[in-house]
């Protein structure tokens, strides 16, 4: 018998952790609400005919919020045998207002009271049997992290499949009455069981189901109801639903009689404590980053490039392809095209590592949600929300989930304006760039790296104060109301496994995407026209790429690195940041160098400037993303005008960026003037103008969530 | 008076919620519904948000939504 299971729940109540159990698969949790964004279905381990989807977390049933919606059509639309509501039973309260909802859509529930270890822990009881007959569901307890329960649960999710199944109905007499009425305009087509549902909506004047329906709010029903209980309707139903839930709560939960602050409040007296709050936040931020990019990470990352890449895995190829009589060009492509390439890739990963690793355990041990808490005054003075400082920690490690976390933001603007800004923070596949640049340009001094960090959070700030001066991002700031997750030990299997997911998926792009734009590139680059034929070019300068590059090089004269190379570079990083390394690692023939270790970045330096090559290392932090994440933003926008905005403002606030730096930096340092100075001041007063000039004001502010 | 205007450590009842829509529901959803207690946790740093416990779990929400809360004091 095949059962169709959806889990639905509040968010952070553990729904993809037990998912991964059911299923054995490897979703991400994380301790903050909203870690899964889409729904992902499964197969039950131990039987394949049992299909599980994992819905993104929601606290109500409401039309307000994207995911709740999504939630909502998934349990009405699709074909879902067994709703298996997954409740926190440490915060039972709040998450059996949503078991109220999910009782009323006349589809089986079987209610999952998770985390059952943490509340013995605090030694308190919930008489399950109760509350169960009293749901008039099956009501299990369990813990999905340490697997107790799980077989029950699932022997109760196979009796109840298919049976029929009582709705709860927990209203009174005047709201029934109301009901009964209203559910007799409902269209013929809606079954028997899920009449209370949609009389419900048709209460609340859910403008999502009238307009299905195509009706109007029932006035004449709704209105005097209204007057009597002296509020709107959808208040007096979730009062209703609250009234019961008290009633619950104080008949079968009992609370062990301590009044002890626990752990978590200790810890977070000091975390968010009124002065210490921003200076530990400040330490994190720099111990974090410090750790993975300037001193451990780089450390093995030179390794790897110096040693690994440099003196181990060329010359022991080389001698094998040279002994087994492998023609030139052949080596050509193994060695300069894709050691020198994928290598000049591969050699970052210790340092993302790293940076994943303590990703992994800021996620995992509940300070995300505290940073979105302790930030969000700070995010609104630049029309973002605290909660959009998630998706940019989250986008140091990558964009694309960056960008799908920025989904828990309720407004629309704000989403909006998170989606734009949350790439200009350096990615790990970024982090090249910076390591390159800064070794072969700075002598790898220690203030490069930190300083593109601080540009990224500067580009942030200034376009977001840009942005919301504009006309399309006017209006007042949309709410925060956000649940405090309780702070746990990170679990180091999530920890590990969740470092490993992303570094193996940066290998797998190592592997294929940027494999493939190697070989490409090395041979655009091996070959060209010389005298009219077509051969292994001689000069690198007649190669088919350096013809390419040429036609737009000019592009970036103003920047200060108008020089084929660095424009191709630039350019292929739009299929993935990583290449913009991978490609400069051929075109200036790292391998070559490499043999006698720190001659490495000596031919990249000649090319370059200090100044010119801060100028490109800005422009490529800032420009369009990769195209993974362009794709990201447009799936996330879900318009394509709004995905081109993006973009193009993107490429152009790094363009105007690099260039001011570019220009003023020379005419500071070298005493350099021409027209582009001139343009680039105008330019930057143009920025200081649209940074301070009034917003501007809508007439009639509406307030969408 | 409104929530915004309790200090931190003191505990209140909701009397009443003002204002309509989608932010009204939200905070109703999460569970601030008359009659409720709720005891004001603390401040941000920044002096806003605040974070609150109600019906046994932290909630932060702006000072904003807070005035939309009538509340009283628990003598
Ligand atoms: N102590 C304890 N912690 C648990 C249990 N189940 C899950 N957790 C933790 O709760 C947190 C949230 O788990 P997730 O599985 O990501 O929750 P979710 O419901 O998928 O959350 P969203 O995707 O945000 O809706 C994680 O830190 C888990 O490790 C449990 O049974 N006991
Ligand atoms: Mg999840």
């Amino acid at each position: 018998m095949s059962i169709n299971i959806a889990l639905a729940g509040n968010p952070n109540s553990g729904k993809t952790t037990l998912f991964n159990a059911l299923t054995g698969s490897h979703q991400f949790v994380g301790n903050w609400p909203g870690v899964t964004v889409e729904k992902k279905m499964g197969k039950y381990k131990e039987n394949k005919d049992i299909v599980i989807t994992d819905l993104p977390g929601i606290y109500s049933l409401s039309p307000y919020t994207l995911e709740e919606v999504v939630s909502r059509e998934f349990l009405l639309n699709e074909k879902v045998d067994v709703i298996l509501n997954i409740v926190d039973g440490s915060h039972l309260e709040r998450n059996l207002y949503l078991t109220t909802q999910l009782l009323e859509l006349g589809i089986p529930v079987v209610v999952a009271i998770n985390m059952v270890d943490v509340i013995e822990k605090r030694g308190d009881k919930i008489n399950y049997k109760s509350l169960s007959k009293e749901l008039g569901c099956p009501v299990v307890a369990i813990s999905a992290l340490k697997n107790t329960g799980i077989q029950e649960m699932m022997s109760e999710i196979k009796k109840i499949a298919y049976q029929p199944f009582a709705v709860r109905n927990i209203y009174n007499d005047e709201i029934n009455h109301a009901l009964k009425e209203l559910s007799q305009t409902l269209p013929e087509k809606v079954d028997e069981g899920k009449q209370l549902f949609y009389s419900i909506k048709l209460l609340e004047r859910d403008y999502q189901i009238l307009s299905a329906f195509n009706m109007t709010a029932n006035e004449e029903v709704i209105k005097p109801l209204e007057e009597k209980f002296g509020d709107d309707s959808e208040s007096f139903i979730t009062d209703a639903r609250y009234n019961y839930i008290s009633f619950l709560i104080k008949n079968y939960y009992i609370r062990a009689n301590s009044q002890q602050l626990t752990m978590s409040d200790k810890i977070d007296k000091i975390v968010t404590n009124r002065l210490l709050a921003l200076p530990i936040f400040a330490l994190v931020m720099f111990i974090v980053y410090y750790i993975s990019v300037t001193t451990v990470g780089t450390t093995m990352t030179d390794w790897t490039n110096d040693v690994l890449f440099g003196e181990i895995i060329p010359p022991a190829i080389e001698n094998f392809l040279i002994s087994i009589g492998c023609a030139d060009w052949l080596q050509g492509l193994i060695l300069e095209g894709i050691i020198g390439g994928v290598g000049a890739v591969l050699g970052f990963v210790p340092q993302m590592l790293v940076l994943f690793l303590f990703l992994a355990i800021l996620e995992d041990c509940g300070y995300m949600a505290r940073v979105a808490f302790i930030m969000d005054r700070l995010f609104r003075k630049f029309g973002l929300s605290g909660k959009s400082f998630i998706p940019m920690l989250i986008g140091s490690g990558c964009g694309v989930p960056a960008i799908m976390a920025s989904r828990t933001i309720e407004s629309d603007r704000d989403r909006k304006m998170t989606i734009m800004t949350t790439t200009f923070i350096p990615c790990s596949a970024k982090l090249p760039i910076i390591g390159l640049i800064a070794g072969a340009l700075f002598n790898g001094s220690a203030w490069v790296a930190p300083s593109a960090y601080f540009v990224g959070v500067l580009a942030i700030i200034v376009s977001g104060v840009i942005l919301k001066k504009t006309k399309i991002f006017a209006g007042n700031p949309a709410p925060f109301v956000m649940e405090m997750p309780a702070y746990h030990m990170p679990r180091v299997v999530n920890v590990f496994r969740s470092m490993w997911e992303r570094g193996y998926s940066f290998i797998k792009k190592a592997g294929t995407v940027i494999l493939i734009s190697a070989i490409v590139i090395w041979f655009l680059n091996t070959f060209g026209l010389e005298d009219g034929n077509f051969v292994m070019v001689e000069s690198m300068e007649n190669s088919f790429l350096s013809k390419i590059g040429q036609t737009f090089a000019w592009v970036f004269t103003p920047l200060g690195w108008g020089h084929w190379k660095a424009a191709v570079a630039s350019i292929t990083g739009l299929v993935a940041k990583e290449n913009v390394v991978q490609t400069l690692g051929q075109l200036y023939g790292f391998i070559e160098v490499a043999e006698n270790g720190d001659e490495i970045w000596k031919t990249l330096a000649m090319s370059f400037t200090p100044l010119s090559a801060y100028s490109f290392l800005v422009f490529n932090l800032l420009c369009a993303p990769c195209f993974a994440a362009i794709g990201a933003i447009k799936r996330e926008m879900n318009n394509t005008k709004w995905t081109i905005f993006a973009i193009a403002y993107q490429c152009l606030f790094a363009y105007v960026v690099a260039l001011i730096i570019y220009q003023i930096g020379n005419a500071i340092f070298y005493g350099i003037f021409n027209i582009w100075t001139i343009i680039a001041i105008v330019l930057f007063i143009a920025m200081i103008y649209l940074l301070i000039r009034p917003t501007f004001h809508l007439e009639k502010v509406e307030m969408d969530f | 008076m409104t929530l915004k205007e309790i200090n931190v450590k003191e505990r209140v009842i909701v009397k009443k919620l003002n204002g309509q829509g989608a932010v009204k529901r939200r905070i109703m959803d999460m569970g601030i519904t008359r009659g409720v207690e709720i005891y004001v946790r603390k401040l941000a740093p920044l002096g806003d948000p605040i974070e609150v416990t109600v019906r046994g779990y932290e909630l932060s929400i702006r000072k904003e939504e807070a005035t939309m809360i009538e509340v009283e004091k628990v003598a």
